[in-house]
């Protein structure tokens, strides 16, 4: 078992659950139905390293502090020191980061590398099952394309950790999964970030409405999709009964109470399972949903379901509801300043990002592209500056936890990465400057205290670019 | 003609009679980036009656001129979107009318994006309060190979905003325009020269029956004087080999004007480009691999073509042309910069050389005297993300900094609420 039990429950603490008191009798092991996150394990393993340390930065800790003039040790892949004129052990790699700046690696909460992968053919769109509107049996890990030439342009940007995830096609899309972006990697079992929960993606709104109605299906409409999601749920809680039943019976059975034969389990119903795994608590909700009145909704049915929603994605009228999105601790994944593509990103407005973080809630920038995963801080630079124009008083360290400590919280890996925390994984990016601003290039970018990038140095290509005849010739 | 005359003489009347210095203003003391020479650190900007009638040190302001302050503060011309949708919908999707997407065979060449434009789109006042203040804007027909023609238009607001109708003829001559030919280059070349020929030939061809040998009547009139040379053709090419072939026609074809639009792979035939003198508007965060034609993508792009000699804009690429973001530009040019592009270069590429590629640079895109007066006073540098506007002026008329979005802003302020 890769997952790790510990680790599941400091999420569901740090999370704060408010589902897991009610779904869970004391008397019943939990979860009750399989969850399934153990096949396809990881096979990541770190790159090797020697230890680093970085001198004389600005450091940009991803909890909101500002260091000048400071160090950060990287030994054995984990942040081992933070501060002022550390002591290195002998043999470290000194680099000189004097005018530079130091950030804790850029975590993008919504990407579709892998699934939407260039080249964009009809042979790789990978990323939405259109074939019935609940497919939360579908894993995105199983159309994630290894060769994805933006896995090395992310890097490049600073990125290392990315969660991807299904299209926004279907009430449910499906299983997300978090992964390192490995250059070079043949699997994506090589890649997954290990023992990162499982995620389900949901979709409000008018795509789920617009497949399906324009093919006479359900959901057609608004109220379409709030019966699928709620009669999934309401399914997924019998499963779950059943399962506890089975569970409870079977621990009589073992303990002595042998009336009758050995009780034999429900049949395994693949989108049941996800589905349970989010009451449960054991996978994180990811809910793609532009306007606020549609959160709101999706809040009642998880209090009508007893479910915690980690995130709304792209969240474009998350200001409106800031003090909702606070006091239920869900975070919102958006843009800087797209708007106005379709009727639910009308209301976009550039202020969105600082304004969540005003009104007390979780503020997340995400890409949700190939190109934007590349300059994410610079979309967090943009939402600081409109914040500050609108007369907010935000820190740029503070804005950097909307790149780091705060996606790592939506999808479960912030006790591992997230932020510049001794002890936490050595993933480090030096930035040429001030890294809110147009300007400034990711120099070196380090995971779990690997050198994976340097600016100027030609990254791993993957397969699918190595030996095209312009790279020969770039070179 | 008596009353044409006096028409004439009643409005120089009223020019006349009309306070001038009330139309006066004068921007003083800003980092003046003109496109026209170094920059001024500390220079004034005097414009009169919407033309800028000095550009210099110390600038005595005429009787009555508003002064701007814009000490710590850059003054640059306004910003050209050399390739957008801006005004031709008010939402692209959602099955809201789109006027930029034209569906089915009825026009393709002869979709005329001017005369959809409208000033009073929302994100016309969202595009131009980010220092946007002129826009090159085009149908995408998908009938032919043809995707229509475009306009020039100023984001002013105002009900003449088209300045220049039917300027430019989009052509697909990639990827997208060999689907539109069987699936096949080998059927795209032919095309655009049948398509020449009928237009050429026409009304004649049509009068007498013969008809086009691939285009419907309405069309072959519209592509007409584009075909005479009357007007540029706006090619959407990504691929070196595509390129070397646009090349290779464009000197068979002397009389015919053309530009680039996208040119992903324009590096790798940045010498034959600067030869030919066949401008490209390109986008320089187009680095993947996402199109078979768009292979060789990098982010350099931008950089080696200026090395070469070969004259660029800066716009989004083909597939992120739309109607609501061509304010991202300046991000756009800014990290053409991040990545090895000088300056002024990239300021250059997103405001005097599209002017110059779509026919106005003689009027827009550097702050001179006698140039009409786009002028933008900005908090900053202009291609950092972190900057912003604090005056922007179309013609010399100072634009108020609101929006739909600001609107929504102020009424969702935190600290209002």
């Amino acid at each position: 078992m890769r997952y790790s039990h510990p680790i599941a429950l400091a999420l569901l603490a740090s999370l704060s659950l408010a589902a897991c008191a009610t779904t869970q009798a004391s008397d019943v092991p939990k979860p009750a139905a399989p969850v399934a996150t153990a096949p396809f394990a990881s096979t990541y393993t770190p790159r090797p390293s020697t230890p680093v340390i970085i001198r004389g930065g600005t450091v940009l800790d991803g909890e909101g502090g500002e260091l000048a003039n400071a160090d950060v040790l990287l030994i054995d892949g984990k942040i081992a020191g933070v501060g002022a004129s550390l002591a290195a052990p002998g043999g470290a790699t000194e680099i000189d980061a004097r005018g530079k700046y130091v950030t804790p690696g850029i975590i993008d909460a919504h990407s579709h590398l892998g699934v939407y992968p260039s080249p964009s053919l009809q042979a790789t769109s990978d990323g939405n099952e259109l074939t019935h509107p609940n497919s939360a049996e579908v894993w995105a890990e199983h159309s994630v394309w290894p060769q994805d030439p933006g896995f090395s342009r992310a890097v490049a940007g600073g990125i290392t950790t990315l969660h991807i995830l299904p299209g926004s096609g279907n009430l449910f899309g499906g299983r997300g999964v978090t992964l390192r972006p490995v250059l070079g990697a043949r699997t994506v079992q090589e890649m997954k970030f290990p023992g990162a929960p499982h995620s389900l993606k949901m979709a409000c709104g008018e795509n789920p409405s617009r497949v399906y109605g324009s093919r006479n299906q359900s959901p057609a409409t608004g109220m379409g999709n709030v019966a699928g999601y709620r009669q999934a749920f309401a399914k997924a809680q019998e499963y779950d009964r059943k399962w506890s039943e089975y569970r409870k019976k079977l621990a009589a059975y073992d303990a002595g109470d042998k009336k009758g034969d050995r009780p034999s389990p429900p049949d395994r119903d693949l989108e049941q399972e996800t589905i349970a795994g989010v009451l449960n608590g054991e996978i994180l909700l990811q809910w793609h949903c532009y306007r606020a009145d549609e959160m709101a909704l999706a809040i009642d049915i998880s209090r009508e379901f007893n479910f915690k929603i980690a995130a709304f994605h792209h969240a474009v009228e998350s200001y409106k509801i800031a003090d909702l999105l606070a006091r239920e601790n869900i975070c919102s994944a958006m843009w800087a300043d797209w708007w106005g593509f379709k009727l639910e990103a009308y209301d976009g407005i550039r202020e969105n990002i600082p304004f969540v973080h005003a009104g007390g809630a979780c503020a997340i920038v995400h890409s949700d592209s190939e190109v934007g995963i590349q300059r994410l801080n610079q979309e967090a630079g943009k939402a600081l500056s409109d914040g500050r124009r609108a007369g907010l008083d935000i820190s740029r360290s503070v804005a950097w936890t909307w790149l780091s400590l705060n996606p790592a919280r939506a999808i479960g890996v912030a006790d591992r990465t997230g932020s510049l925390t001794v002890g936490k994984a050595a993933d480090v990016v030096v930035w040429s400057a001030d890294p809110l601003t147009t300007y400034a290039v990711a120099e070196r970018v380090y995971i779990d205290g690997a050198l994976v990038h340097e600016r100027g140095r030609d990254t791993t290509p993957s397969d699918f670019e190595l030996g095209q005849t312009y790279r020969e010739r770039a070179q | 003609m008596i009353i044409r005359n006096a028409l004439v003489a009643a409005a120089a009347l009223l020019a006349f009679a009309a306070p001038a210095a009330a139309q006066s203003v004068l921007i003083k003391g800003g980092r003046v980036i003109t496109n026209a020479g170094a920059p001024l650190e500390r220079g004034d900007v005097l414009i009169t009656n919407g033309r800028i009638v000095a550009v210099g040190a110390n600038i005595a302001a005429p009787a009555g001129a508003t002064l701007i302050d814009a000490a710590g503060k850059w003054v640059t011309p306004g910003v050209f979107a050399a390739m957008s949708e801006v005004g031709l919908s008010e939402i692209s999707g959602s099955g809201a009318p789109n006027d930029a997407s034209v569906s089915g065979a009825l026009v393709s060449a002869a979709a005329d994006a001017g005369r959809a434009f409208d000033p009073a789109a929302t994100a016309v006042a969202v595009t131009r309060l980010e220092g946007v203040t002129r826009a090159a804007i085009a149908p995408s027909a998908s009938g032919t190979v043809f995707g229509g023609r475009g306009a020039i238009v100023a984001l002013d607001g105002r009900a003449e905003s088209v300045f220049r109708q039917r300027s430019f003829q989009v052509v697909e001559l990639g990827e997208t325009g060999a689907s539109r030919t069987g699936g096949s280059r080998t059927a795209l070349w032919p095309t655009l020269e049948a398509a020449l020929r009928d237009a050429r030939e026409y009304p004649s061809r049509y009068r007498s029956g013969q008809g086009g040998a691939v285009l419907s009547e309405i069309d072959a009139q519209a592509l007409q004087p584009f075909a005479l040379g009357q007007g540029m053709f706006l090619v959407h090419i990504e691929r070196a080999a595509d390129i070397r072939e646009l090349i290779r026609f464009a000197l068979a074809n002397p009389s015919l004007k053309f530009a680039i639009h996208g040119g992903a792979e324009a590096w790798l035939v940045a010498d034959e480009l600067a030869a030919a003198k066949i401008p490209v508007i390109l986008d320089p965060m187009v680095n993947l691999p996402d199109r078979m034609e768009r292979l060789a993508a990098r982010l350099d792009n931008a950089a080696l073509l200026h090395k070469a000699g070969a004259k660029f804009a800066i716009a989004p690429g083909p597939g992120s042309v739309d109607a609501h973001q061509a304010r991202l530009v300046l991000q756009l040019a800014g990290n053409a910069v991040a990545n090895g592009l000088a300056w002024d270069a990239a300021f250059a590429a997103i405001t005097k050389t599209p002017a110059e590629i779509f026919g106005v640079g003689l009027d827009l895109g550097t702050l001179a005297a006698g140039r009409t007066a786009d002028v933008v006073v900005w908090d900053g540098d202009p291609l950092e993300v972190q900057s912003a506007p604090t005056a922007v002026y179309i013609a010399g008329r100072e634009m108020p900094l609101v929006s739909r979005q600001t609107r929504l802003r102020d009424r969702y302020m935190p600290k209002a609420r």
